[in-house]
């Protein structure tokens, strides 16, 4: 269950919770990964928390989400469990995706989770698609796909955008405009200072959000959802929040100043200012917020764990989940590449 | 696992009806059977642009058959998605050609989704694309791709050559839990033949069928070169006996029937209206070469087009385009 009720004192605690768990993930994936123990490629969202935990936390069971290739804080606030997402980063047999996805294709479908998407924009269909199903059968979840600022350079996604836009599918797109697309700023890459405006070309609402209030965040997608379920179609909702890190990990990040990071964190840190909110209006003690924070790291010490501990995937699985209904070609061409194939001569 | 088609289904009940026919023939069945099958595309609501779907949006109504617009990337997306969270979408590309624009979701969703996670998904969509030359409809309304898709992982590609395999594998491509992708040539969709009528007359995704026996030379024929090739094999009978295969499918593929022909006739011709470099050609006879060698009696023989795209001009596009002649040609080459 991913609702968050974030009019309550609990719902509200239960956001902070999340957003601490979606850092300290993002922490210990960072720390590992410079530790050589992550192989691949990994791609941080510390600093977006806000619109992962206020996004899904405005959903219900049921409800899908496609994700970007920044996709660990989104999925922590879908419900995934951070020790078997923790483990396919790790390539881990038992990771979320037996160790065949990685960080970019973390996927979860029992979770509504369907799926990271590194090809750039390629999340907006795949939402679009999950909302054809939802208004084929009448039902009553809504599809989301989170965005970034980036993808919306991409085709796919403006024909995603009117594909939903005509038939009226229960589809919510949220984008998540972190100022930066790899490492070109928003500004050099769009002519037009809010992205939302471009929902005026497809006839559907467009909303400016603060990316950095989860409440706000929270309140502009349960409105997008609520118009989604009573047949008004998609809504496109942009965020506006910032990346603390590079586009990967590694990135020297030449196309931006330590200064300007500093800035955002001291100022604009999406969970200092909310736990601080809730401290104000006494919901929150100090010594509580570092119990929830000591409570996120704890659980990202026994995440760790699993994830080091996990056996390694079967080299024969790397044969298997191609198909439904396998064919013959893959352990044939496995046959014919194995050394203990006879010397011509003998046939 | 193969079989000749003209023995084994002719207890059946048939009806003669064409191409274009069979293929609506299927699709309508499978939408009676299973709810969750839907069809999708540009002027769907009108049959589209060769008239396959015909009827079906007056048949079947709004919600299971529906216009998109012109959106090729956004439709195989939104495919896979759907397919993904349980629907079946039969989804028209109107000329393969257009692939281009839609390639991304092709390979990397569709063919990847189910792999990527882990086997957690199941993506049962089926994509339908016209192929093929001869209507002067020039370079980018003409082209045979399926080579292009074959080449994917995690894709079945199927390319019927008569109205009973195009009836029997569009039912079989929407049953099945993989995505398909359906290649239909164009000038073919008025060829008529004997398709069953049975609702459960379904034909294998993966099986090959031997549809005139020979011994002497094996061709292996696609599409409009399948009607082509048992033109050939029947004016040289009493001269060279001639086998004709319809692989049916492309991947996978049944090179087990194929090996065995050849081990009977140790001659192979493959006619397929693709590109012939790096394409459908060289993986019949890879496949041959790999699993029969020594049943060769003489070198493969490839018919296809020699790597032009398709002009314009009635002329050219004959130049360019592989027949009957051909498959003679490359038959008495190796006879």
């Amino acid at each position: 269950m991913t609702f968050l009720n974030i009019d309550s004192p609990e719902g509200r605690q239960e956001a902070l919770e999340k957003m601490l768990l979606a850092r300290a993930f993002e922490d210990t994936v960072q720390d590992q990964f410079a530790d050589g123990e992550i192989p691949g490629f990994v791609h941080l969202s510390q600093g977006q928390e806000a619109v992962a935990v206020g996004t899904c936390g405005a959903l219900r069971e049921g409800d899908y989400i496609t994700s970007t290739h920044r996709a660990h804080g989104h999925s922590i606030a879908k419900g995934l469990e951070p020790d078997r997402l923790l483990a396919e980063l790790y390539g881990k047999e038992p990771g979320q995706c037996r160790g065949k996805g990685g960080s970019m294709h973390v996927a979860d479908l029992d979770q509504g989770m369907l799926g990271a998407q590194p090809i750039v924009g390629a999340s907006a269909p795949l939402a679009m698609g999950a909302g054809i199903t939802a208004q084929y059968g009448n039902e009553d979840w809504i599809s989301l796909a989170f965005i970034g600022d980036g993808a919306v350079a991409e085709g796919q996604v403006h024909e995603s955008f009117n594909l939903a836009a005509t038939w009226g599918l229960p589809v919510v797109f949220v984008i998540e405009n972190n100022l930066y697309s790899e490492g070109m700023v928003f500004d050099e890459q769009h002519n037009i200072e809010d992205l939302a405006d471009m929902s005026a070309s497809y006839g559907v609402p467009g909303v400016v959000v603060d990316g950095q209030d989860v409440e706000a965040v929270h309140e502009a997608v349960s409105e997008a959802r609520q118009r989604a379920l009573e047949d008004e179609g998609p809504t496109i909702i942009e965020a506006k929040t910032y990346r603390y890190r590079g586009h990967f990990e590694g990135d020297q990040q030449p196309y931006r100043s330590d200064e300007e990071i500093e800035e955002w964190r001291d100022e604009r840190d999406p969970i200092s200012n909310f736990a601080r909110k809730l401290i104000e209006a006494g919901e929150l003690t100090e010594s509580g917020l570092e119990e929830l924070r000591e409570t996120a790291e704890a659980k990202m010490a026994d995440a760790l764990e699993f994830a080091r501990k996990a056996d390694e995937a079967d080299a024969d699985e790397a044969y298997e989940d191609v198909f439904v209904e396998t064919v013959p070609e893959i352990e044939q061409h496995r046959e014919r590449l194995a050394r203990e194939q006879p010397h011509w001569g003998e046939y | 696992m193969s079989k000749t088609g003209a023995t084994t289904e002719s207890t059946e009940s048939t009806e003669t009806i064409t191409f274009r026919e069979a293929i609506r023939e299927g699709l309508r069945e499978e939408m009676k059977n299973d709810d969750a099958v839907m069809l999708y595309g540009q002027d769907e609501e009108d049959g589209e642009s060769f008239e396959v779907t015909a009827g079906l949006y007056e048949e079947f109504g709004g919600r299971r058959v529906r216009n998109t617009p012109i959106s090729e990337a956004a439709q195989v997306g939104g495919a896979v998605g759907a397919a993904a969270t349980g629907l079946r979408p039969v989804v028209e590309l109107s000329f393969s050609d257009f692939i281009g624009v839609c390639f991304d979701q092709i390979m990397n969703q569709a063919g990847k989704t189910r792999y990527m996670f882990g086997g957690a998904s199941e993506v049962p969509l089926v994509l339908r694309a016209t192929e093929g030359a001869g209507l002067s409809a020039a370079a980018q309304h003409s082209g045979t791709v399926h080579t292009l898709v074959s080449h994917l992982p995690g894709i079945k590609t199927v390319a019927p050559s008569t109205p009973t395999a195009a009836k029997g594998l569009i039912k079989s491509s929407i049953r099945s839990p993989d995505p398909v992708v359906f290649f239909e040539n164009k000038t073919i969709y008025d060829e008529r033949g004997e398709v069953p009528t049975s609702d459960d007359h379904t034909i294998p995704i993966g099986e090959a069928s031997i549809e005139h026996l020979g011994e002497d030379v094996t061709v292996v024929a696609t599409q409009r070169l399948f009607s082509e090739a048992m033109s050939v094999a029947q004016d040289l009978e009493g001269d060279v006996s001639v086998e004709v295969i319809d692989p049916r499918t492309l991947y996978p593929l049944d090179a087990e029937t194929i090996i065995e022909s050849v081990a009977k006739t140790g001659r192979l011709v493959i006619a397929d209206e693709s590109p012939m470099s790096y394409g459908f050609h060289a993986e019949v006879s890879s496949r041959v070469v790999e699993d029969g060698f020594f049943t060769l009696d003489a070198p493969p023989q490839r018919v296809g087009v020699p790597d032009t795209p398709i002009p314009f001009a009635p002329g050219l596009e004959k130049e360019v385009l592989p027949n009957g002649a051909d498959i003679k040609r490359a038959i008495r080459r190796v006879e």
